[in-house]
């Protein structure tokens, strides 16, 4: 065969063989920075115990987390209360807990 | 707990006690929206306040919750970045990351420890590119009934986006898997805000993590990822839920055995039974991790108590997907599921992506009218006509019915 056909299929061959295009082949990264809002605009109701809660509960996170939640009964907020202890450990002393009660769940039940 | 609820939904009703359609202003000019949630505060805030974030719902600022407004979901199977949800466990979230420093670590049970640059990932590795949905495993816990604890989501805890980067089963080899490994841990830049707490991490399988579609990604619709969906790089386990798409991604530690700390033993446990449903109000239960994705799907172009006319036909359009498995069909029933019409579905754009879907209904009568849509994806596995309930609320993937009232002039 001719070279010149040598080469059309040479070309040929390459073409076929082509992988498919590399995705974003120009992607470039660049610094990224951002300041992110502190959550000081989620506001506690006020009522009997909202200092408690202001000074335990929101070292994590926002009100929000705790004031969209349902209606929860005592023993229920008294799991979440240990749940935020014991496995995400944040620093609720005993004493705290009689307020921290007393705004999630309201005033203890009456004793007979 | 009920009166401070109460008068904080009233705080915020202001326009947003309305509803989806109704709104006399567009959309994004409302302040806050009713996310009908039942028996919960249901009113969330709209903000535009956080980084590359424009109009999201506010479901807690600090560390960010951030959802996407469903209407969103009806322009296209897109999701754009700026509209894409947000979830961090920690709030010790970098302020910045200087791509130039960043090291991805892949360490523990390999042959040759690695320390990779950002410019190394681009260079040497071969790329892969897909659709992915992802989810939250703790999307819609709000409408959850009877209600559950935790992040009360409506349905908008999720996205679709196309997702470029390389194979996580390229990195790994790199490495080199010693023989025996059982686990591959991630984790990103935060951090746990009290030393001794768990910081965030989870494992894959390593036959997974090695199965050729586990992705490390870079882009995300073709754009570096906003720095709240894990600038520079976050894992995309495509078919599985969120928790595992570490953001942030900057450590890889391939494990000799499996992975026991607090984010895998103990967190996003689901009842190991189908769809992870017990009765309400079920506490022992045998559990399992969540791991795969349900199929769902959802009307987008009609919210829940919109109107429509009565006497003229009925355009229904909408989203479905598979799961971990791409859609077969989605159906309609008007009659609360005793009868099904199958919906048209739009182009496939993958087994993992979001797929569209249509259908004309007649001319419906004056009054309500309920709307129930059902996918079954291509493994076989529909829907299930009861909503699926577990105390953690995860894992929602029942059928979704909306009521419509059909009224006025044509």
């Amino acid at each position: 065969m001719t070279r010149l056909v040598a080469l059309a299929l040479a070309a040929l061959a390459l073409t076929a063989a082509a992988p498919a295009p590399r995705p974003l082949p120009d992607f470039r990264f660049r610094p990224a920075a951002a300041t992110l809002p502190d959550g000081s605009s989620e506001t506690f109701p006020q009522r009997p115990g909202v200092e408690a809660v202001e000074a335990n509960c929101t070292a994590c996170h926002s009100a929000a987390m705790i004031l969209n939640q349902p209606p929860l009964t005592r023993d229920e907020w008294t799991a979440e209360i240990a749940k935020m202890r014991n496995v995400y450990k944040a620093p609720i002393e005993d004493a705290a807990l009689p307020d921290l009660m007393l705004y999630l769940a309201g005033p203890p039940p009456k004793q007979p | 707990m009920d009166q401070p609820v109460i008068s904080r939904r009233n705080l915020l009703a202001g326009a947003g006690g309305i509803g989806l359609t109704l709104a006399a202003e567009p959309l994004l000019a409302q302040t806050s929206r009713d996310l009908r949630l039942p028996g919960k505060p249901s009113t969330r805030p709209l903000t535009s306040a956080f980084p590359g974030k424009r109009g999201m719902l506010l479901q807690r600022t600090r560390p960010p919750l951030l959802e996407t407004p469903f209407e969103v979901f009806d322009s296209g199977i897109v999701t754009p970045n700026d509209r894409f949800f947000v979830r961090w466990h920690w709030a010790s979230i970098p302020d910045s990351v200087d791509p130039a420093g960043f090291r991805l670590a892949v360490r523990g049970a390999v042959q040759r420890p690695l320390s990779l640059t950002l410019d190394s990932l681009l260079r040497d590795f071969e790329r892969i590119e897909y659709l992915a949905v992802n989810q939250c495993a703790g999307n819609s816990r709000g409408l959850v009934e009877p209600s559950v604890a935790g992040a009360e989501w409506g349905n908008g805890a999720m996205g679709n986006a196309r997702w470029t980067g390389v194979r996580l089963r390229d990195v790994l080899d790199k490495a080199g898997v010693a023989p025996g490994a059982v686990d591959v841990r991630f984790a990103g830049l935060d951090e746990a805000l009290v030393p001794e707490a768990p910081r965030f991490r989870k494992s894959l399988a390593v036959d997974h993590a090695r199965d050729g579609e586990v992705m490390i990604a870079f882009a995300m619709n073709g754009e570096p990822l906003p720095l709240l969906n894990g600038f520079p790089l976050r894992l995309v386990v495509p078919g599985w839920y969120s928790t595992y798409w570490v953001k942030m991604l900057s450590d890889i530690e391939v494990l000799p055995s499996k992975d026991d700390q607090f984010w895998m033993a103990k967190a996003y446990l689901a009842p190991a039974t189908p769809f992870g449903a017990v009765p309400p109000g079920t506490k022992d239960f045998a559990k399992t991790p969540v791991t795969a994705m349900l199929p769902r799907s959802f009307v987008t172009n009609h919210a829940d108590g919109a109107t429509v006319p009565a006497g003229k036909a009925l355009a229904l359009r909408g989203i479905a997907f598979g799961g971990d498995s791409g859609v077969a069909k989605v159906e309609v029933s008007t009659d609360r599921g005793r009868t099904w019409r199958s919906a048209n579905l739009g182009p496939d754009a993958g087994r993992y992506s979001f797929r569209r879907w249509d259908l004309a209904l007649p001319p419906p009568p004056s009054g309500p009218l309920t709307v129930t849509c059902r996918c079954t994806n291509a493994a076989g596995l529909a829907q299930p006509m009861a909503m699926n309930w577990n105390p953690s609320g995860y894992m929602r993937a029942g059928v979704e019915t909306i009521t419509l009232r059909a009224g006025g002039a044509a």
